[in-house]
């Protein structure tokens, strides 16, 4: 069937030059449409005497004694001025690089010197050359954290009071799923697609309250979707390589990534939440994570069961799900733009997409389609959106 | 003691984009007294160490970046402050003096701060409009051009007929078309004209205002008819006075009913930039009028001195004796006489005692020579 469609369908392959030329012919109609539209400008009776649209998004603040610094990134109908700058409701001396208009989607960095007051807040406005103000209100000032060692070496120690350690306390169940019965077993594997349930929504919804703070035009919450959506792809294809499902070590490592991911996203968290001032919150932060993250060393043990692992794999593991937390808190307490945010969010959500469709299909493989639906698969699963859920109301 | 700390290269590097200020006395004294504030702390890591740069050292840098085109603005501040427009004057047959102007609204694009653009509407191009001054009793004709695209009146406070009042009802002049409004000068004092327009607000804000003088005829109060020619434009005893008009407003620059933008005449900081010239050998009055718009009440504060403050400006003595604060509500007018003949030569501030109208534009100088 294959072989009597294929030549139909396709433009000969004896003539590669024809589908080339077949294929160029779109792309000079949309050259030439465009250039009509450019040149010819047929909708200029329509946007002659419209109004100028402007958005500016201010990506990222940072307070260094004395300085406000603020990256911006425009989009408008044409390029922004950013005319004056208001501090707290005053008029203040700022230098803008490159200064200028700001074209589509362009960035610029705004520097102001500005006595800001430790713990308390202040609110910038930026007024364009056409009077439209974009505000940004700092709720707490805190310095932002230096980038030099002793701050990554205590932001690090964070990241792995955060990801490591909870993980890897996680991993010393193993000794004790080995132990289960068949039901037992297939309690603590349907657990973990629960664990893992909950963090998938958790990284979705973080994503998309991320993309939601980004420039419109960016579509970031689309990017959310796409990156989770190609991620997920990308680490099954790459999984299932070679015609082999993930199982055992392989699933765990596949676990372990996606966990990775996620922690990489609470490392944001708790860095932003230092930046913002809120280091009373990042204690109550790490306290929670940590709790909320033993269950995520459990859901990666859980494939391993009857099989004998080495010291080092659980070693990596608990490095390869926990360490991505600390490059987190570093960036985050650097406050990052919410787009790449959004995006590094969706590929979180992608990976742990993968794992429950892997550790779905081991529990079929193990015990048959219907398994799924037994007690000890969906209680499994509900027990284990509940601890996540509990425990997350310690962060 | 001066020394280059990083905060004044900071502030050098913002005062680089305002060439032409940093020329002036008023930017060069600021520059001094940010150069001899604190130095910043040494930087810190995660913890902040108390405040962000030292205390009392932030004035310097509560200024608008760069200049704006006077030019291209078609007024400039400091000459607002004493173009007095006093018309074409004629006297009849019955010697009836008759004053007459022309004023003409045209809708223009007018630079409020450096880059900063706003869609105004104006009277003869310019905000305030023109300072129309006179003498009370002679007969006043308005002629007025509405060369805008929207419909405007001239609504002067006055003593009129309720047919000269420019309201919607009377005097409301279409695109393209004229009305004259015609009454007599009084009562003697310090007042306005504003376009009435509905809607009410937008046609303020957007600038279609300007101050109405009219000065006392010393021969209708022979009770005080020194102090009433001293007001009288153009005098003996009126040269003895320096004498000035500012109007306090304030721009909505994305019209959401909230001021973006305070100044004294127009331009935010103008007479921070470039302060006023006031001579010590001469009295200073002042022609206070407040139409800012959204904000209930504007004020007016001088340093290193007191005043007398005259209410409506519509009596010979004070209403207010040796003070150094007042507030008008919107509308609300006065004549200020202040006498700097025993002080030291140099900046005294006035500006509006609301920290925020000041920190947004509304902080002036006075150079005293």
């Amino acid at each position: 069937m294959k072989q009597d469609i294929a030549p139909t369908l396709l433009a000969s392959p004896a003539t590669p030059w024809r589908t080339t030329a077949w294929l160029l012919l779109p792309v000079v109609v949309l050259g030439a449409i465009l250039a009509l539209l450019i040149f010819g400008k047929p909708l200029e009776r329509l946007t002659a005497d419209a109004p100028p649209v402007e958005k500016v998004s201010i990506e990222r603040v940072r307070l260094t004694p004395g300085l406000i610094t603020l990256h911006i990134r425009a989009d408008g109908s044409q390029p922004i001025t950013i005319a004056q700058v208001q501090v707290d409701a005053a008029f203040r001396l700022f230098t803008i690089s490159p200064p200028g208009p700001i074209g589509r989607l362009g960035t610029a960095r705004i520097e102001i010197p500005y006595p800001w007051i430790d713990g308390e807040g202040h609110k910038i406005v930026l007024l364009s050359s056409t009077g439209a103000p974009f505000e940004r209100t700092i709720d707490v000032a805190r310095a932002t954290p230096a980038w030099d060692v002793p701050t990554l070496t205590l932001l690090a120690l964070v990241g792995v009071l955060l990801g490591v350690a909870p993980v890897a306390t996680g991993l010393l169940a193993f000794p004790a799923l080995g132990s289960l019965s068949t039901n037992g077993m297939r309690f603590v594997l349907a657990l973990t697609v629960g664990l893992l349930a909950y963090l998938f929504l958790d990284t979705l919804h973080e994503g998309l309250e991320q993309a939601g703070r980004a420039l419109e035009r960016l579509r970031a919450q689309a990017a959310v979707w796409v990156s989770l959506l190609i991620a997920a792809g990308a680490l099954t294809m790459i999984g299932r390589r070679g015609g082999r499902v993930p199982e055992g070590a392989a699933l765990a490592t596949f676990i372990a990534l996606g966990i990775g991911l996620h922690n990489l996203g609470e490392g944001l968290a708790v860095g932003a939440a230092i930046a913002a001032g809120e280091a009373a919150l990042a204690t109550f932060l790490v306290i929670g994570f940590t709790i909320h993250n033993v269950s995520e060393g459990f859901g990666i043990a859980a494939p391993l069961v009857g099989r004998r692992p080495r010291l080092i794999t659980f070693i990596g593991l608990a490095a390869l799900a926990g360490l991505p937390a600390v490059p987190g808190v570093w960036i985050g307490a650097q406050a990052v733009s919410p787009f790449w945010m959004a995006l590094c969010f969706g590929v979180g959500a992608g990976a742990i997409l993968q794992v429950i469709v892997e550790v779905t299909g081991l529990i079929v493989r193990r015990d048959g389609r219907a398994a799924l639906l037994t007690p000890a698969s969906i209680g499994g699963v509900a027990a284990g959106l509940a601890i996540m859920y509990v425990t997350a109301l310690f962060v | 003691m001066v020394t280059t700390s990083k905060r004044r290269l900071l502030l050098g590097a913002g005062a680089g984009a305002v060439a032409g200020a940093i020329a002036t006395p008023a930017a060069a004294g600021l520059a001094m007294r940010s150069a001899l504030a604190q130095a910043v702390p040494p930087a810190s890591g995660m913890h902040g160490q108390g405040h962000g740069a030292g205390h009392g050292t932030s004035g310097g840098d509560n200024l608008v970046v760069g200049t704006v085109d006077h030019e291209r603005n078609g007024f400039d501040p400091h000459t607002i402050l004493t173009d007095w427009d006093v018309g074409e004057a004629s006297t009849d047959s019955q010697g009836r003096k008759t004053r007459e102007w022309v004023v003409t609204a045209v809708d223009k694009e007018v630079e409020l701060a450096p880059g900063l653009m706003f869609p105004a509407w104006t009277f003869n191009g310019r905000i305030p409009g023109p300072t129309l001054r006179c003498t009370e009793g002679e007969r006043l004709r308005v002629v007025f051009n509405n060369g805008s695209k929207h419909p405007h009146t001239m609504h002067f406070h006055g003593i009129h007929s309720w047919r000269m009042d420019g309201v919607p009802y009377a005097g409301l002049v279409q695109p393209g078309e004229r009305f004259v409004y015609e009454f007599d000068a009084k009562p003697f004092g310090c007042h306005l004209y504003h376009c009435h327009a509905l809607p009410l607000k937008r046609h303020i804000h957007k600038g279609m205002y300007g101050t109405f003088i009219i000065d006392p005829d010393p021969a209708r109060h022979p009770e005080a008819a020194a102090v009433a020619e001293s007001r009288l434009l153009g005098s003996p005893r009126n040269a003895e006075w320096q004498e000035i008009m500012i109007c306090m407003n304030a721009f909505d620059t994305n019209f959401d009913d909230e001021n973006e933008v305070y100044a004294a005449n127009t331009i935010p900081f103008a007479y921070q930039q470039k302060p006023i010239r006031v001579e010590r050998g001469r009295k200073l009055r002042i022609y206070l009028v407040n139409i800012t718009e959204f904000d209930p009440i504007n004020s007016f504060h001088v340093h290193g001195n007191f005043f007398d403050y005259y209410d409506h400006g519509t009596t010979l003595t004070p209403t207010s004796r040796m003070v150094d604060t007042i507030m008008q509500c919107q509308g609300q007018r006065g004549i200020i006489e202040m006498d700097w003949s025993e002080h030291e030569p140099g900046q005294y501030m006035f500006h509006a005692h609301q920290s925020e109208f000041a920190e947004l534009g509304w902080m002036s100088h006075f150079e005293v020579v």
